[in-house]
């Protein structure tokens, strides 16, 4: 089947696309966009974290199709340009990202967190991002890229 | 296979009529997990996400299939507060804004985080196909380990709960806070006006099931109207009936004597924890109930 969505703003089209297919493979495999990585494939691990309709979702567990029509923002799609947003500027600075294969899940629910509670406590920060597993960091430099992001705002 | 995207619900009905083998999918959270692992391939997805009546409530309250557990912890924490908080337990952020007391229905897994719930508060299941409407009491909806009453052709519509009218509280057992199946839970409400209490434990026999025994012990035992601090006596055996009502398997998760064991601790404490609720709204006091 073929689908057409909104993803970063620009409207796109995937083609032969198979019904069973995850939004995920679609990003990755077929618009060439795999900053969303896929990990477990079963919403466990966050790493395929993106904006469905401004909320955000695994993309492995939405089906292909059900994006028809809808919009999607990607982790290619927080940056300005050459210029990061504050939240993956922060990941740099604090020293968060190690294999960096969580990385993009992480920042998509941080920029999300950030979006609606500007000021988190640690606790907020903990169960916002309790969806994303890292097994490099020990989350430490992780909280602190979103404290410091945080305290930019 | 094929993609079925109706707008309505009397289209999804139709379709669903047409191509009862269809496998309806609202937040993929399980049907999306068992086709990513190839453990599935239905001949056709039903997609539930763009018909609008699923998506709403009613005050009263008649909760849409299709609303996220997000919405219902912001949104209806107030008037359900048992279902919001079985809501909270449910996997990560991005779980809740996804996944929906429908398809926690639809899948019908003894460990389930609002069947407790739904059974303890009285929630009738609305469940449609193009020959009618059928309103199913959820003790009578879960069948067996992942089987329901549903019929081939009829998909669920809507949970019919009324406003909490008392307190309610749930409890859930697990190695960490977020994305976890429970080991067990268990969702205790109290009907103060009726002098009556709604008590089920979940992941602890093949269905989602109702404590009856307990329920009837506090019923006769306790006095709703005029309630006095509760006797540790009074816990301990209504912890113990609960405890009873389920037959736990040894499995991954858990042994069955824990099982049991953490039932009859989480009913004590629920109990207490509403129980106090009780005290100081009865007593007009700002005492807040506490662990």
């Amino acid at each position: 089947m073929r689908v057409n969505v909104t993803v970063n703003g620009e409207q796109r089209q995937a083609d032969d696309v198979w019904e069973g297919e995850s939004l995920l493979f679609v990003l990755r495999e077929r618009l060439g966009l795999p900053g969303s990585k896929n990990a477990c494939e079963q919403g466990e691990c966050g790493s395929c974290t993106v904006y469905l309709d401004s909320v955000p979702v695994c993309a492995c567990l939405v089906a292909a199709g059900q994006v028809q029509d809808r919009d999607v923002r990607t982790v290619e799609g927080l940056a300005d340009g050459d210029t990061l947003d504050p939240v993956q500027e922060a990941f740099v600075e604090a020293g968060a990202v190690q294999c960096g294969f969580c990385t993009p899940g992480l920042v998509v629910a941080a920029h999300d967190l950030l979006d609606r509670v500007p000021k988190p406590s640690d606790p907020e920060i903990r169960e916002a991002l309790a969806g994303n597993l890292c097994r490099c960091t020990g989350y430490e430099k992780i909280l602190d890229a979103v404290r410091l992001a945080a305290s930019r705002r | 296979m094929d993609f079925l995207r109706p707008e309505t619900l009397a289209e999804a009905l139709e379709l669903k009529a047409s191509r009862p083998d269809a496998v309806p999918i609202a937040g993929g959270t399980d049907v999306m997990v068992e086709l990513n692992y190839d453990h599935r391939r239905p001949s056709a997805l039903l997609d539930l996400t763009r018909i609008p009546e699923l998506q709403q409530w009613s005050d009263g309250l008649r909760v849409g299939a299709g609303v996220p557990y997000a919405r219902i912890i912001d949104e209806l924490g107030t008037e359900l507060p048992g279902l919001a908080m079985a809501s909270r337990t449910v996997g990560s952020p991005q779980i809740r804004n996804r996944g929906t007391v429908g398809g926690n229905l639809g899948a019908a897994s003894p460990a389930g985080d609002t069947h407790p719930v739904l059974l303890a508060s009285g929630a009738v299941i609305e469940v449609a196909s193009v020959r009618g409407t059928r309103m199913i009491p959820a003790a009578e909806f879960y069948l067996g380990v992942k089987r329901n009453a549903l019929e081939p052709d009829e998909l669920i519509v809507a949970v019919h709960l009324t406003p909490a009218k008392g307190p309610q509280q749930f409890s859930k057992v697990g190695t960490r806070n977020a994305m976890v199946i429970a080991v067990c839970s268990f969702g205790i409400s109290l009907f103060p006006e009726e002098n009556r209490v709604g008590a089920a434990v979940g992941s602890a026999a093949p269905t989602p099931r109702r404590a009856h025994e307990a329920e009837q012990f506090l019923a006769s035992t306790l006095d709703f109207k005029n309630p006095r601090p509760l006797l540790d006596s009074v816990k301990r055996e209504f912890g113990e009936l609960v405890s009873r009502a389920a037959s736990p398997i040894d499995d991954v998760r858990g042994s069955a004597a824990y099982r049991k064991h953490a039932l009859a601790v989480m009913a004590r404490r629920t109990l207490g924890w509403a129980w106090q609720e009780l005290l100081a709204k009865t007593n007009g006091s700002e005492e807040r109930p506490c662990a």
